[in-house]
């Protein structure tokens, strides 16, 4: 009884992160089951068959590689963009910066729903057909300012004196920047980048809206939900959770292995 | 574009006054340079769209005959009166899951800053990971979970929990699935990391030698606690239930597949109304009348946060 109590707050953390992680079994455990009906919600008998035909579903893998296309455009335009407001409000002085400060925060503090439902209608009354462009032009849109809070957080912390070294060393000022300051910037662009991906890649609402007949992955998951939800969507679903984890445990070993190679 | 207006200003020897003016001007449009693209980006698709749909709410007509500016604002009245239920509802299933959201992330932040070692990493790992299994996917998932008959729903019965959810009408007879439950359970459950890590951020800054200091002047846990820890992570608990609660109250996919049409939130209406019924104005008003509604509560709830933050 006495040790529960020492170690409440490390079993309620572990409990809340059993929580967290019990849904994903669940899609790990069902991508290899064999269900009667259309929906795979109940247990009926261990198959392979998903895992070995991982598209063997009309339209899935279509629907995933639009959406990867999608992230990875997204995350381009969301980037270069946010990366160069970053520097503009880190670095200099200006006037407007309180209002651009908050032009660039109200996106984040909005229901995704009122962003989705007004840019339809920017999109309806200025004619333009629904599709690929109307989804990346959102997908930038609301990106853009996850971009710019991460790739800030970092500029913020770097140390400007290591520029004017750079440059008392005669460096050039593409010179300073390429090989100063974007490497010091680079893990903080890094993280923008990865967040726009996820973003991107997992976005339902906003798509929704502005996608007219255009199937990404999410609005594929959403429509089986209704027809019937094929056992390949919990492949798809295992094998993305699984690669995340690997390419987190990679970079972990590698950022190990440099502090390494750093202190020796 | 920036660099190469550097290189010129660079390379021209400052030698008199008119010289050393010019590129000084120059330097000085070099963030507005940087600025311009996203800035624009963010005004013709975020800022003009919400124009458009202020528009868009104050028109009558209908899809056959076209929508005419009618400076109609009845439709807000009439939207409100009709719909004030899934508006309750928002809030309340929004509020409810900010909260549960804080004190399950709370105990796991705190394990992840102080207690969790070289474990860490793995924890953070761990909280980050579901992110990439689509969230749709995971919150079907929560439909085997709690489906009649299943492991978590006969343990729930087991403890009398049902009991209890059930008479203050959270759940019905031994269901879980498509009750209220349900869905907070979902919205909970897919904005943890929402929560999670603004909190694990702010506690990771607290010094470890203010939890000594405190324990030397003979403060309990619970004291230091509340008077160390609680207060001084207060910027992550600020931004955790932002996080959460903004983008929970507009939410219609969990109320969509773990409810039933009694559960239905003000996301699921305005996302009918736009896509299936094709009503604009209501929809619109519908729109900023959340819209309003966020506003207000998160501007009155940043203020009072930060009051308490100072005392």
């Amino acid at each position: 009884m006495r040790w529960i109590r020492r170690n409440l707050v490390v079993i309620a953390g572990l409990l809340t992160l059993a929580y967290m992680i019990l849904p994903n079994l669940v899609v790990m455990a069902f991508s290899f089951n064999k269900p009667k009906g259309r929906f795979n919600y109940s247990w009926q008998e261990f198959s392979l068959d998903a895992w070995k035909d991982p598209c063997g579903v009309a339209d899935m893998c279509e629907s995933l590689s639009l959406s990867l296309q999608l992230a990875a455009w997204a995350t381009v335009g969301a980037v270069v963009l946010g990366t160069m407001i970053a520097f503009a409000l880190v670095r200099y002085r200006f006037r407007a910066r309180g209002a651009i400060n908050s032009l660039i925060f109200l996106p984040m503090a909005m229901p995704e729903v009122v962003m989705a439902a007004s840019l339809l209608t920017l999109f309806l009354n200025m004619g333009i057909e629904l599709g690929f462009w109307t989804v990346l032009i959102a997908h930038i849109m609301f990106c853009l300012s996850f971009v710019v809070t991460a790739v800030k957080a970092r500029v913020m912390s770097m140390d400007p004196r290591l520029e004017e070294a750079a440059r008392d060393l005669y460096a050039g000022p593409t010179q300073t920047f390429l090989r100063v300051t974007l490497p010091i910037a680079a893990p903080g662009i890094a993280a923008g980048a990865l967040l726009a991906f996820a973003l991107s890649f997992d976005d339902f609402i906003i798509t929704n809206f502005n996608a007219g007949s255009t199937v990404t992955f999410p609005m594929f998951v959403w429509g089986s939900a209704q027809r019937g939800t094929p056992v390949q969507i919990n492949v798809i679903g295992t094998a993305m959770f699984a690669l995340a984890v690997l390419v987190v445990v990679a970079g972990q070993i590698i950022t190990n292995r440099r502090k390494k190679t750093a202190t020796a | 574009m920036s660099t190469s207006t550097l290189t010129k200003e660079e390379t021209a020897p400052p030698t008199g006054e008119p010289v050393l003016r010019k590129p000084s001007t120059r330097k000085r449009l070099v963030p507005y340079w940087l600025l311009l693209p996203g800035i624009i980006w963010l005004l013709v698709f975020f800022a003009l769209p919400m124009v458009y749909q202020a528009s868009t709410s104050v028109q009558t007509g209908s899809l056959e005959q076209g929508f005419q500016v009618t400076w109609h604002f009845q439709t807000y009245w009439d939207a409100f009166q009709e719909y004030w239920p899934q508006f309750v509802r928002s809030l309340l299933y929004a509020g409810t899951a900010t909260l549960l959201c804080l004190l399950l992330g709370y105990p796991l932040a705190y394990l992840i800053a102080f207690k969790a070692g070289r474990w860490r990493n793995l924890l953070l790992v761990l909280v980050i990971a579901p992110f990439f299994t689509s969230f749709l996917i995971r919150t079907l998932a929560w439909k085997t979970i709690l489906a009649d008959d299943s492991l978590v729903v006969d343990a729930l019965n087991a403890l009398h929990v049902l009991d209890v959810t059930s008479w203050i009408g959270w759940t019905e007879g031994d269901r879980v699935l498509a009750t209220p439950m349900a869905v907070v359970c979902g919205l909970t459950y897919n904005f943890l990391p929402f929560m999670i890590l603004p909190l694990y951020t702010s506690l990771e800054r607290i010094d470890g030698r203010l939890h000594e200091a405190a324990q030397d002047l003979y403060a309990s846990p619970a004291t230091t606690f509340r008077k160390v820890t609680f207060p001084l992570s207060m910027p992550g608990v600020v931004s955790g239930t932002l996080l959460t609660f903004i983008p929970a109250s507009g939410d219609y996919v969990n109320a969509e597949l773990l409810g039933s049409t009694d559960t239905k939130m003000v996301g699921n209406v305005i996302q009918s109304q736009f896509l299936r019924v094709l009503d604009y104005p209501t929809a619109a008003a519908l729109s900023f009348i959340l819209m309003a509604i966020v506003l207000v509560m998160v501007t009155v709830y940043i203020r009072r946060a930060g009051t308490e933050d100072l005392v």
